[in-house]
C-alpha cells in the first residue's frame, strides 16, 4: 500500500475554548453568533496559509524593551524575556510560523486612541513585535513585563498582565489568537475574560511560569509561554480518493 | 489503566480585545516606525492573473451597529485556483498575489475594504470542485474565539449550485449570509452579521 498524503485536521476540541457567549463579559452578548456552527471536512483553503519569511524582519521586531525607543534609550519596566515553542497537537513543532504580540506598558497604559486609562504612556514604549519560529518552531522576544489594567466590564475589573499573541502557521485551520498570563498573579482568577474558558487545567495552558534556569543575571528574567496549534491527521489507510 | 494517548490540547483562544490593531496593524494604529508596513495590507506585489475585484463590507453586531475594532483577514486561491502557500502540492500560484489580506476597517465606519482577484475553483477533499469563494476570519473585542466564514459570489449561480458545501446547508434560507453582491463593476460588498436574522454562517473548522 502507499502512503497517502496527510489527512486533514484533527476536528477542533471546543471544550478547549470559550464558547462565543459568556454573560459576564458583557460585549460578547451581541457579538456572539447564536446558530450552530456548521462543520465540514477541511480542504485546500482550510490546509494551507500565507507565506511569511525571515526577511520581512527588522532587527528589533523582537525586542519591545527597544523597537520604540529612542536611541539609547529603553522602556521603563521590569525586563523580561518570553520564550517558548509553537507545536501541533501531536507535539511536532511549528517551524515559519509568524507570531505577533501586543501589551501594555509597565503601567498598565495601552499606546492607543482610545485607550482611557489615566497610567502614562512610556515614550520609548510602543507595544507591538513579532517574530518568525525557528526550525523546531521555537521562539524567543524581550519586553518589560506589562502593569495590569481596569476596564469597563462590571464595576471594578481589572485585567491581569498579560500578552496578546496572533499565530499564524502552516493553516488556516490553525489561526489563533489567545493571551498570555504570569505565574502568581492574583488577578488571574478575577479575570472575567480568563473565566470565559470553562476548565481550569486549560486556563492553566495560558498561565506562563517563572523560568529562572533560562534568566539571563543582572538583565532579565525568563517566562516560557508553549503554544499549540491544530493537528494534522497521519492519514496512511485513511480513505481518500487517488489523485487528490 | 490504558496507555496514554500522546496528544497535546489546543491552546485556547481569548478574545483579540480593543487593542488588537496596536499588534497586528500597528502603523494603522498610530504606532509608526516598528515596521515598515502592516502585513496583509496589500494583496498584490506585481501584475496579478485574473479579474481584479475590490471586495467591501461591514461586520455588525445583533443590534445592527457597525464593529469598529474588528480585525478581519481574507484568505484565497488565485485566478486559477491555486493558493500561494508552501502547502499547495498542485502547482504553482501567481507569483505576485499573496492570497491573504488583513483590514482593520474604517476608523469611523467600520468598513473593511480588499483589493483582490476573483479566486479560480479549488477542489473539495473528495475531488468535487467547490464554487469560488474566500476564507474570512473576523476577531474582535467580544469575540472570544476567532470567527471563520467564506465568500461565495452571488453572480457564480451555477457553481454555487453544485458547491458541496452551500449544497448540504440544512436552512437553505441562510446561504444568501455567504453571498457577496455585485455592486457595479469588478465591485462587491459582503456583509457580515455576527448575530440576529440575518446572522452569517459560520464554520467550524
Ligand atoms: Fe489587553
Amino acid at each position: 500500500m502507499t502512503p497517502k498524503p496527510p489527512g486533514g485536521f484533527i476536528a477542533r476540541d471546543w471544550s478547549q475554548h470559550p464558547p462565543a457567549l459568556t454573560p459576564p463579559y458583557k460585549t460578547s452578548v451581541k457579538r456572539s453568533p447564536s446558530n450552530a456552527l456548521l462543520s465540514f471536512p477541511t480542504s485546500m483553503g482550510e490546509e494551507t496559509s500565507p507565506i511569511f519569511g525571515h526577511a520581512m524582519l527588522g532587527d528589533l521586531d523582537n525586542d519591545l524593551i527597544h523597537n520604540f525607543a529612542a536611541p539609547g534609550e529603553s522602556a521603563i519596566g521590569p525586563r523580561i524575556i518570553v520564550y517558548g515553542r509553537v507545536t501541533d497537537e501531536t507535539g511536532r513543532g511549528v517551524p515559519g510560523a509568524l507570531v505577533e504580540f501586543w501589551q501594555a506598558n509597565a503601567g498598565g497604559r495601552y499606546r492607543h486612541k482610545k485607550e482611557g486609562y489615566i497610567a502614562p504612556l512610556d515614550p520609548n514604549f510602543g507595544g507591538c513585535g513579532r517574530l518568525i519560529t525557528d526550525e523546531n518552531g521555537g521562539y524567543e522576544f524581550r519586553t518589560v513585563q506589562p502593569g495590569p489594567y481596569p476596564w469597563p466590564n462590571g464595576m471594578n475589573d481589572w485585567r491581569p498582565a498579560h500578552i496578546h499573541f496572533s499565530v499564524i502557521g502552516h493553516a488556516f485551520a490553525q489561526r489563533l489568537i489567545t493571551q498570555m498570563y504570569f505565574e502568581g498573579d492574583p488577578l488571574i482568577s478575577r479575570c472575567p475574560i480568563v473565566a470565559t474558558i470553562g476548565s481550569q487545567e486549560a486556563i492553566g495552558r495560558l498561565v506562563a511560569p517563572l523560568d529562572m534556569a533560562r534568566t539571563i543575571p543582572m538583565d532579565a528574567r525568563a517566562y516560557k509561554f508553549d503554544i499549540v496549534l491544530r493537528g494534522r491527521r497521519q492519514s496512511v489507510f485513511e480513505n481518500r480518493p487517488e489523485g487528490m | 489503566m490504558v496507555q496514554p494517548l500522546d496528544y497535546l490540547k489546543e491552546t485556547p483562544s481569548q478574545t483579540a480585545g480593543p487593542y488588537v490593531h496596536i499588534g497586528c496593524t500597528p502603523n494603522f494604529s498610530g504606532i509608526e516606525g516598528v515596521f515598515d508596513t502592516d502585513l496583509g495590507a496589500s494583496m498584490k506585489t506585481g501584475p496579478v492573473k485574473g479579474q481584479e475585484i475590490t471586495v467591501r463590507g461591514t461586520v455588525f453586531d445583533g443590534t445592527g451597529t457597525p464593529l469598529r475594532d474588528a480585525m478581519i483577514e481574507i484568505w484565497q486561491a488565485d485566478a486559477d485556483g491555486l493558493f500561494p502557500s508552501a502547502n499547495e502540492t498542485r502547482g504553482t500560484a501567481d507569483p505576485n498575489f499573496t492570497g491573504w489580506g488583513r483590514s482593520a476597517g474604517d476608523m469611523a465606519t467600520g468598513e473593511f475594504v480588499f483589493d483582490t482577484v476573483k479566486p479560480g475553483r479549488v477542489p473539495f477533499h473528495d475531488g468535487r470542485l467547490q464554487a469560488p469563494h474566500a476564507t474570512f476570519w473576523i476577531v474582535a473585542r467580544g469575540i472570544n474565539i476567532g470567527l471563520h466564514t467564506r465568500m461565495y459570489f452571488a453572480d457564480e449561480e451555477a457553481a454555487n449550485a453544485e458547491d458541496p458545501i452551500l449544497t448540504r446547508i440544512e436552512h437553505q434560507n441562510r446561504v444568501p449570509t455567504l453571498l457577496a453582491k455585485s455592486e457595479g463593476a469588478d465591485v462587491y460588498r459582503f456583509d457580515i452579521h455576527l448575530q440576529g436574522p440575518h446572522e452569517t454562517i459560520f464554520f467550524d473548522i
